[in-house]
């Protein structure tokens, strides 16, 4: 255990590993800024920051650094925030330091790092803390009245109640703005949602409380009114603090990847600049290894072309002078001029735009679990509180009739039980019921590496039936690894070769080679292969012009060298480690499985036959996609997609549920209701098993809701409610329904053993024991 | 009884006293970044380490 413990204190904090490898970094110049007394300021997300040492480390390293003014890193958001003199040194500077400290240093796009304050966030906090520090207070003079019962004078408890009602009508007023607003809203649209009960009611008691003060009565409700609000904010505040966490975190998954571009000004200069900066017409040089940021055409240069985020194929495309480049590839061999034709935010995507929303609308017929009892829960309520009133105002006319002497109640008692129904039912366990076990089943996702963009995407995902994969990135790795087993002698000199290029099929033969010697003066030709002293390494036609096509679609690259026979190199793309594991977990699940792919029906078959998926196609274009997820929902089926790339958006949008790995892109994580940090799939099976739990869970609260008001909302009819009760009542509902939501912490998913890994909470403890 | 005419209001004006000090600390971003401060106390700062 102690090793352990120290192995996962070493993962936990890189101080002395090696700084994390990413294939592809945006400058950090693009992202400096100016602040008011002319320094430079530079905003970057940082990996693997997690204890005071790296606290202290980081803004230590950095202000020793001349000219540095000021690093304050925020360990909650990863952020660090550094300024420096102008001129003193560049912002590389600061991000080389904290890579040779072992930390990754990403810039942010200086869009999202404007200083984000969570202004909805704060607003809640006031007003909870309004309704909070009313609610005690009340509770002050409530006390005494309630316990006082028959021996306080009248003029002691009124005067008691004057002093609530001075707090409780501005602090009401104040604090329950966010249930009056929402309502309002749902109104004007003709809709009823859970505000509208919950701010009559609110209006309701607080008119009859005031009434009842000045009448000198004894009912006066502001204890109870205050608590409701106070509860209810805090249901609300939660909801708020799932969807701020799941936005932020997103929003760093994309910062990532941030793309920044090099311009080429009318000098020959080279700038880096933002994405988001790039205007139509600007010449920008793609160096090897680097993303488009923009549609464009090729000016000058020759190289190939990684397609497979827009189309899933795994296999490069050259381009030439006079070619149009859209968005997302990646430039693989040579260096490119291009001219942009598109600003980045209209790049590519308004045909998917179009397909996105499209999807969308089928999924905003969802109706919440909520909003389901509230449509069946609002006409009962409101229906029993007019009965009440009626059965008292005429009750009593109505008996005499029959014969029984009665006397009448007057107005006044029947529209205070009427108001005690409304007060009584008020729907504070059903408003916390939903939110309470989502926020608890968000937080436990999160811990696994798993974001859940919102509560109905739970809702949704623990409905799914049918779970669609794309092939290429999601069920793959979108790598190609050799599979061809050759003689040392060969695989030495074409790896020689092959660390020469970018080209992913001569990187991924240099990573099954190893470390070696790379030939200096081989000469690449884009498109066809590498050349040295009569040694060729390329595709078929370049290398071995004399060779058959083998003709079965794998991703191929020959060498020849001299007089020997030429040989051929077979690349595939690699499972996940876990996708075979993952399907089979869903089969489980009784969730039927299928694979659909813009890739070659031969590399789309094998990999399923290796995944153990039976339903597959290939070739499918983003529209083919689509039009399956259609066919499935037609069939009354519920399917779940899981896809990265530009091609993969739309599809994602017209599921029932969607979820795609931290590497998508950012049109496909935006598209999605989950994002899967990590290198595994299995975290969308424990999201799936999470989510069928959190339903149970939600149902149990609702299901306790109603048995709740259904012994309460009679006694209140009958006229039996007192303050008291009713104070009682609500809190302890409350309380049930929050306390019921926490047992999912406890519980344990099925298909994940709790497997010791370095981010779940358990190894997070061993690390803090280890360290004192 | 009367003694709640001062009892009381001295009670409000505690209570508001703790509902401003909240408000300011909200206001001065006490709770921006909660992981951060609970750290930031086992930072040892040399120039305070006793002789």
């Amino acid at each position: 255990m102690a090793h352990a413990a120290l192995a996962s204190a070493a993962a936990a904090c890189p101080s002395n590993s090696a700084p994390p490898e990413h294939s592809q970094r945006a400058d950090p110049a693009a992202f400096v800024r100016r602040d008011a007394e002319g320094r430079e300021v530079l905003e970057l997300l940082i990996e693997g920051a997690k204890c005071a040492g790296c606290i202290r480390k980081i803004e230590g390293g950095l202000l020793e650094m001349p000219g540095v003014a000021s690093a304050r890193l925020n360990l909650s958001t990863g952020r660090l925030n550094v300024s420096w003199a102008p001129g003193a040194l560049g912002a590389r500077d600061i991000v080389d330091r904290l890579t040779r400290m072992g930390y990754g240093a990403t810039g942010f796009d200086p869009e999202s790092a404007k200083r984000h304050v969570d202004e909805e966030g704060r607003k809640l906090l006031r007003y909870l803390a309004v309704a909070g520090f009313a609610a005690m207070n009340i509770m002050m003079f409530s006390v005494p009245v309630w316990s006082g019962d028959g021996e306080m004078g009248e003029g002691t408890r009124t005067l008691l109640h004057w002093i609530s009602a001075l707090i409780a009508i501005p602090a009401v007023l104040y604090a329950a703005q966010p249930f009056f607003r929402s309502a309002w809203i749902a109104l004007r649209a003709r809709r009823a949602n859970m505000d509208v009960p919950i701010s009559l009611a609110v209006f309701l008691t607080l008119g009859v409380s005031v009434a009842e003060t000045v009448q000198q009565g004894a009912h006066a409700y502001f204890d109870g009114i205050t608590m409701l609000l106070f509860f209810l904010l805090i249901g609300r505040y939660l909801d708020h603090k799932l969807r701020e966490q799941a936005r932020t975190a997103a929003r760093d998954l994309l910062a990532l990847q941030a793309i920044t571009a090099s311009r080429i000004g009318a000098d020959g200069h080279v700038a880096a600049i933002g994405a988001g900066d790039i205007r139509v017409g600007d010449r920008l040089l793609l160096a090897a290894g680097d993303r488009a940021p923009v549609d464009g055409v090729v000016l000058e240069g020759v190289s190939d072309l990684d397609r497979s985020m827009l189309t899933g194929e795994t296999l490069p495309h050259d381009v030439r002078p006079g070619d149009a480049i859209h968005a997302g590839v990646v430039n693989l061999s040579q260096a490119l001029v291009m001219r942009a034709t598109a600003r980045a935010s209209d790049s590519s995507v308004a045909e998917l735009a179009r397909l996105i929303e499209a999807g969308e609308q089928g999924r905003a017929r969802f109706v919440r679990l909520a909003e389901k009892a509230a449509a069946l829960y609002v006409p009962v309520v409101h229906s029993l509180a007019l009965a009440t009133f009626l059965g008292w105002l005429f009750g009593p006319a109505l008996l005499r009739w029959t014969g029984l002497d009665v006397a009448d109640v007057g107005l006044r008692v029947a529209f205070m039980n009427a108001v005690a129904v409304l007060i009584i039912t008020c729907p504070c366990a059903l408003g916390l019921a939903v939110p309470a076990v989502q926020v608890v089943a968000t937080g436990r996702l999160f811990k696994r590496g798993v974001l859940v963009k919102s509560g109905d995407a739970l809702e949704r995902l623990a409905q799914v039936d049918v779970a669609v994969f794309d092939k290429t990135g999601t069920l793959t790795l979108g790598k190609p690894r050799l599979v061809s087993v050759v003689d040392a002698d060969t695989m030495r000199a074409a790896a020689a070769l092959a660390r020469v290029s970018r080209h992913p099929l001569s990187r991924a033969l240099a990573a099954a080679a190893g470390p070696g010697n790379a030939i200096r003066d081989a000469r690449e030709i884009p498109g066809e292969g590498i050349e040295a002293g009569g040694m060729r390494l390329g595709r078929r036609t370049y290398a071995a012009p004399e060779c058959a096509d083998a003709a079965d679609g794998a991703a191929e690259i020959w060498f020849s060298n001299g007089n020997a026979p030429p040989v051929r190199f077979v690349f595939t793309d690699e499972l996940r480690v876990d996708a075979a594991q993952t399907i089979s977990a869903l089969r489980k699940r009784g969730i039927a499985v299928e694979l659909i792919s813009g890739d070659r029906p031969l590399a789309v078959e094998a990999a399923a036959r290796e995944a153990g998926i039976e339903v597959w196609v290939g070739a499918a274009s983003p529209a083919d996609k689509t039009a399956r997820l259609a066919a499935l929902r037609a069939e009354g089926k519920k399917p779940l997609m899981i896809g990265d790339g530009l091609n993969d958006a739309a599809a994602l949008a017209a599921a029932h549920a969607s979820a795609s790995p931290g590497t998508a892109l950012e049109a496909s994580q935006a598209a999605s209701d989950l994002v899967i940090q990590g290198a595994g799939l299995m975290p969308l099976v424990d999201a799936i098993d999470v989510a069928k739990m959190a339903r149970a869970r939600a149902l149990e609260n609702l299901r306790f809701s109603a048995l709740y008001n259904l012994v309460a909302a009679p006694l209140a009819a009958a006229g039996f409610l007192t303050p008291l009760i009713a104070a009682l009542a609500m809190s302890g509902s409350s309380l049930v329904v929050t306390l019921n939501a926490l047992r999912l912490q406890l519980e344990q998913s099925s298909a994940t053993k709790p497997e010791p890994s370095s981010d779940s909470p358990g190894s997070e403890w061993a690390v803090e024991a280890g360290r004192s | 009884m009367s003694v709640m005419i001062v009892l009381i209001p001295i009670a409000l004006f505690l209570a508001g006293l703790g509902l401003c000090a909240f408000f300011w600390s909200l206001r001065s971003g006490q709770y921006e970044d909660l992981d951060g401060a609970a750290r930031r106390v086992l930072i040892a700062d040399d120039e305070d380490a006793p002789l």
